[in-house]
């Protein structure tokens, strides 16, 4: 199979997803002939024209609202928000317009865009281009939450997430725009709330998210050699959430550490591990394990900036500790 | 440069002015470089060709008076008189750094010399120069506030905000737009409608433009308003048209999808704000090229030493990292 980029990928999701929709159109700062400072959408407004492909002013709850109400109205706009930490600046247009709107309304409004945008720290870009946020958005009923892995998922989590009818938040990971993998040549979607299992194993559950399923599998592939067989689940969505397969995995296993890159602290790692201790509490050998990113705000050092983050040698070194039956964090 | 000149009375400021100048540039042409040399983590944005802004205006402060500056801030940094070496340890995010390394280029601030900060979030720092200046007033210390911004962030919501706040309140604040024309990879007149200085006379501001490469034209304003401001006649606003020499960041190197080389040629060539005002101080009588160039050769030497102890100096502890996400309270 050929290998694309991961930002090849959501381009070419965008773009046949555009072709098939003439509802569809893209706003944001510098999408059109600049194509993103991530070059992700270039060529888009070549093909599509700049009605379609429109370059907004730095206006980011001014240009979200206006994809709400035209969202509201029969279009389906792809907002462009540059660096995910932008989030706090839309919160009201997203989180009280968007997400309520279905809801509010008895069913009778709905609002069928997407918001892309990123995550990702340790690109030396300080505290405020550098969080990961997407607990944030998670945590409000109504909108759906897309976090890819790779330039796979990426090109099918788009194409559900512009057809979804409600508002959905994809994250990429910023790093991850060069990586390449596999992508089939033909049409495909993946259905949200179908959770990925990377890697099965016996004897420890790895749930990572976004590029921590890459620190998943490479922590698995150590252990491995070590004799422990552990399982890598990618949920892909984190609402939904597919809980089924999460479950599964938990019971046969018995252990499990949660991997995500948002802050430990009321994060995506404490919602998993709270529903793996309250569902499968009785298969469980010991809690589940969160591992977050450290509770700062991201620092600019390099020197400070890699400590914050979860890392394959803690992964593998927690794992180690868990299958040994060692108490952690036992108070 | 502008007429209406006080010849040699003011030998001294003018020097000093040509020197901090001199300095911004100096300092930009070795940032630049760590960059290009792989030495500096992340990125940063060059203030070149800007200088005539943040030292015209900053030559009218006081250390009490305070500033706010941008992603583009280490022109505003130097103005507001930091040293070399603090500002390269921190952009090299060493523990000597303004920021013991945490905050980086865009995060950059000098409490010592009243910069409270450079800015990441284009136009997040509107709201905190007004609240200096708010403090300014209920205090009584007699400080003005300066909030630089460019002319991208015009288009930020909160700007509307502040400036009628202000305005009502009668604050000692002087709104500050650096128009370098673009914002990112985009010409700001198709991202701006209507006239930036009658947004603010919307709020019964009076608006100024001011020709941003003449330092003399921006200082003789700026005393001025200032001076004004003290009394509580502000809030004030000035746009300065100016232009940055370098891409958006140091990492745009390819632009001439967005800018033509013969625009930044004219602008490098006629419009320089230190070859012009050299000049002026040489015809003038008030200095000798020899001197200036003797300016320049020290200054020089300066950062190229500041440059050398940053690279050498050593990183923050690793126990740094998760201090100063709290300050300590009293209770
Ligand atoms: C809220 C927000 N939106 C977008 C960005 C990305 N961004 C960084 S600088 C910039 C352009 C700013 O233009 P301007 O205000 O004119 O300043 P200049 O870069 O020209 O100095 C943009 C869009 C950001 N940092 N913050
Ligand atoms: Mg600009």
């Amino acid at each position: 199979m050929r290998e694309i980029t991961l930002s090849k990928a959501v381009n070419e999701a965008i773009a046949e997803e555009m072709r098939r929709d003439e509802t569809i159109f893209l706003l944001g700062e510098d999408v059109a002939e600049a194509g993103t400072p991530f070059k992700v959408l270039s060529g888009l407004v070549e093909e599509f024209g700049t009605e379609r492909v429109i370059d907004t002013p730095i206006s980011e709850p001014g240009f979200t609202g206006i994809a709400v109400g035209a969202a509201l109205t029969g279009s389906r706009p792809i907002v462009d928000l540059m660096f995910g930490d932008f989030l706090f600046l839309i919160m009201d247009q997203l989180c009280n317009q968007a997400a309520k709107a279905y809801y509010m309304s008895g069913g009778k409004l709905n609002v069928p865009m997407v918001l892309r945008t990123n995550l990702g720290a340790t690109r030396r870009s300080a505290a405020q281009h550098s969080q990961s946020l997407h607990a944030l958005v998670a945590h409000i009923p109504g909108l759906k939450v897309a976090l890819p892995s790779s330039a796979y998922e990426a090109k099918g989590l788009m194409k559900t997430a512009i057809r979804d009818n409600n508002p959905v938040v994809i994250f990429e990971d910023k790093l991850m725009y060069q990586d390449k993998a596999p992508v089939p040549e033909e049409e495909y979607l993946i259905p949200f709330g179908e959770a990925n299992v990377k890697r099965e194993g016996k004897d420890i559950t790895l749930i990572g998210t976004s590029s921590m399923v890459q620190v998943a599998e490479a922590a698995a592939e150590i252990l491995a050699k070590e004799g422990i067989e552990a399982e890598v689940i990618d949920p892909r969505t984190i609402v939904p959430l597919d809980e089924e397969t999460l479950l599964r995995s938990v019971k046969k296993t018995s252990r499990a550490i949660v991997i995500d890159e948002g802050h430990q602290s009321y994060g995506i790692t404490g919602e998993i591990a709270s529903r793996l201790n309250e569902k499968a509490f009785y298969h469980l050998d010991a809690p589940v394990v969160r591992m977050g990113a450290m509770d700062v705000p991201v620092p600019f050092s390099p020197a400070l900036e890699d400590l914050t983050v979860p890392t394959v040698e803690k992964v593998t070194a927690m794992a180690r500790r868990l299958v040994a039956g060692e108490m952690i964090h036992a108070a | 440069m502008s007429a209406a000149r006080k010849k040699k009375t003011n030998a001294e400021d003018y020097l000093r002015m040509y020197r901090q100048m001199v300095r911004i540039r100096a300092f930009e042409d070795r940032a630049n470089q760590l960059y290009l040399s792989a030495k500096m983590p992340g990125l940063t944005h060059m203030y070149s060709g800007q200088e005539a802004v943040a030292v015209g205006i900053c030559e009218a402060l006081t250390a009490t008076d305070r500033i706010t500056s941008t992603h583009r801030g280490h022109g505003h940094c130097v103005a507001k008189g930091a040293n070399f070496k603090e500002m390269f340890c921190e952009l090299l995010g060493k523990e000597e750094g303004y920021c013991r390394g945490k905050g980086g280029s865009m995060h950059i601030a000098d409490q010592s010399n009243g910069n409270l900060g450079a800015n990441a979030i284009v136009g997040g720092s509107m709201g905190i120069a007004t609240g200096a200046a708010l403090s300014a007033k209920r205090l009584g210390t007699g400080d003005v506030a300066v909030c630089f911004f460019g002319d991208g962030a015009t288009a930020q919501g909160l700007w509307y905000e502040v400036m009628n706040m202000a305005a009502l309140w009668g604050l000692p604040v002087i709104y500050a737009c650096e128009n370098n024309g673009y914002s990112e990879y985009t010409k700001t007149d198709e991202i701006a409608a209507g006239s930036l200085t009658a947004r603010a006379e919307a709020f019964g501001i009076e608006a100024h433009v001011v020709d941003g490469q003449d330092v003399l034209a921006v200082n003789d304003l700026t005393q001025k308003l200032v001076a004004r401001a003290r009394k509580g006649e502000g809030p004030f606003f000035i746009q300065l048209d100016t232009y940055r020499y370098h891409g958006h960041h140091v990492g745009d190197i390819n632009r001439e999808y967005y800018r033509s080389k013969d625009e930044e040629a004219l602008w490098r060539s006629e419009r320089d704000p230190i070859v012009n005002f050299g000049k002026w101080l040489v015809d003038q009588g008030i200095s000798s090229s020899d001197d200036l160039d003797k300016v320049k050769s020290e200054v020089e030497a300066d950062a190229d030493a500041a440059v050398a102890y940053a690279e050498a100096a050593p990183y923050p502890d690793t126990r740094e990292v998760d201090m100063h996400v709290y300050a300590p309270s009293a209770a």
